[in-house]
């Protein structure tokens, strides 16, 4: 087996991969390596080829691989390695992870820090109990975009997407350019998925219905799907009898959330937080097993790549002082938390290293929706800042800096609208 | 008076905008702030998008390209340069930033390659 030493390993060559791996070269870590599992870096941005991307960091409107690219151009004007079309297999708690490929073969790669940016993996039709066959043409929209938009294949004529989250409506339009038909988005819940300015460029400009406490109830069709009935829902998600409806379609698209990729870090007993599905995290982006550090979509679910970005270089930071003997983390250490109140439904980071006075930026999504919120951070029934929000919804990530003690539990509370 | 609806993007707040002309006026109603009324009077008047897109390439990892307008372009124009790149044929590498339509149907808008391919 091929042994290999590194300062810091990344997996995953995605946004949160390139950017940890580029920032922890620029905090002196002198042997990086990002281990990817595709062909090429980049991550699921290669096949994001619609534009809205980097506003924030680059304020302009970009592609995903326009973003990507950049990463990947700086990537690779520095000495930082790369090893593509190479599988991880499992990462231990002495940060020793085992890869292999068609070239090395098998792998043992020791490391004096781990960065895990391995991102998040779509549900699927087993996952949400599709009634009926299982028929060819039921797929994953992110499969249904890399199919369009990098390999050229059209998977279908006539389209019916289940969920209206982001990646569902911007393939309604995708398809829709691509000459083939889309019938409808269907949605179980009351209130759409995805972003508003989604629903706006991607439905209603092409004139596609969006069909909201609406199911696909079955799936017809033995060896390709022929068609579905979709059913209307009551309040408690049950059909409501006598709603139902065939439509003929030769693909269904599922659009139905996504979940961090978290097979690795499991395997290395890694703490995971039920809410997120994601590592717990300190304010390093270390997770609970010193040394391994987590960013990205394997960490939670982001909507923004500059928000994927951002917590590729915290985590790499801190993998780098954890490296020069400045962080320990594990279970010597103590920690505060920082506690979601009122409509706040999870933060991220879940906790901070006791006594250390620090900025730190937190992400956090909300349970409904409002508006003229307001947020109040508070340590100790002290208030220690507010901000106003105009506009609050559970698909649109929240991201603030947060001054802590270090000394107590960081309250965060978004309270109600007036 | 021809009344139209749009949802206005110019924020999160998803006001519900209701247009039409009267008296050689455009006016909007439903808007929270200014940013409202720019937005209405465009999607009534001239809604501009931006193209992103597939052309077909040989030579490299994959077999399409993503490109992408270099502006927005006229949104009743979407179906015309989609026709125009969809005859396109590219051969790798091609770099990002490569101009693969220039001025577009005579928008004034290139169209440019959105990510690096090199030949494999």
């Amino acid at each position: 087996m091929k042994k290999m030493n590194f300062d810091i390993a990344v997996i995953g060559g995605g946004p949160a991969g390139l950017a940890a791996a580029i920032q922890a070269r620029k905090e002196g870590a002198e042997k990086v390596l990002v281990i990817e599992r595709d062909v090429e870096l980049g991550g699921i941005l290669q096949q994001c080829i619609h534009d809205g991307f980097g506003l924030h960091r680059f304020g302009k409107r970009m592609s995903g691989n326009e973003y990507a690219q950049e990463f990947i151009d700086e990537l690779e004007n520095t000495d930082i390695e790369v090893l593509l079309d190479t599988m991880v297999l499992e990462v231990t708690r002495d940060k020793v992870i085992y890869a292999c490929n068609n070239k090395d073969g098998m792998m043992e790669i020791a490391c004096k820090a781990v960065i895990l940016a391995m991102g998040c993996r779509e549900r699927t039709a087993s996952q949400i109990q599709l009634m009926g066959y299982r028929p060819a043409g039921v797929l994953t929209a992110g499969s249904v975009q890399r199919y369009i938009n990098m390999e050229g294949y059209l998977p279908g004529k006539k389209a019916v997407i289940l969920g209206s989250g982001d990646i569902g409506l911007i393939m309604a339009r995708r398809m829709t350019l691509e000459g083939m038909e889309v019938k409808g988005v269907y949605e179980v819940m009351p209130s759409p998925g995805g972003l508003t300015r989604n629903i706006v460029q991607c439905l209603d400009d092409y004139d596609i219905p969006l069909h909201l406490s609406t199911t696909v109830a079955k799936v017809h069709g033995k060896k390709r799907i022929e068609g579905v009935t979709v059913a209307k829902l009551d309040e408690n998600r049950q059909i409501i009898p006598g709603t139902e409806e065939y439509i003929e379609c030769d693909l269904l698209v599922l659009a139905v959330g996504l979940i961090p990729e978290n097979e690795l870090s499991v395997g290395c007993g890694i703490e995971l937080d039920e809410r997120t599905r994601g590592p717990v995290l300190d304010n390093h982006f270390m997770t609970s097993v010193p040394g391994i550090f987590a960013c990205g979509n394997v960490a939670v679910v982001f909507d923004l790549v500059d928000y994927v970005s951002q917590s590729g270089e915290i985590a790499a930071k801190g993998a780098v002082a954890y490296m020069n003997g400045k962080l320990t983390g594990g279970e010597g250490t103590e920690y505060v938390h920082t506690v979601p109140a009122g409509n706040v439904n999870f933060i991220v980071p879940q906790k901070i290293v006791k006594g250390e006075e620090c900025e730190v930026q937190l992400y956090m999504r909300v349970k409904h929706p409002d508006k003229k919120a307001v947020l109040e951070v508070s340590e100790d029934g002290q208030v220690t800042q507010t901000g106003r929000h105009p506009f609050v919804a559970p698909p649109e990530m929240i991201s603030c800096t947060v001054k802590a003690t270090g000394n107590a539990d960081v309250i965060v509370d978004m309270k109600e609208g007036k | 008076m021809n009344k139209k609806e749009f949802v206005c993007i110019a924020c999160p707040n998803s006001c519900k905008l209701t247009v039409w002309e009267e008296g050689g006026e455009i006016h909007v109603d439903g808007h929270g702030c200014k940013r409202g009324i720019d937005h209405g009077k465009n999607e009534y008047t001239n809604p501009m998008r931006m193209l992103t897109t597939t052309v077909a390439i040989e030579g490299g990892h994959h077999r399409r390209l993503s490109v992408s307008s270099t502006g927005e372009i006229p949104k009743n124009m979407i179906s015309q340069c989609l026709d125009v790149l969809y005859a396109v044929k590219l051969v790798a590498p091609v770099k990002r930033g490569d101009v693969i339509a220039a001025d577009i149907c005579g928008t004034g808008v290139d169209i440019v390659a959105s990510r690096t391919m090199k030949h494999v």
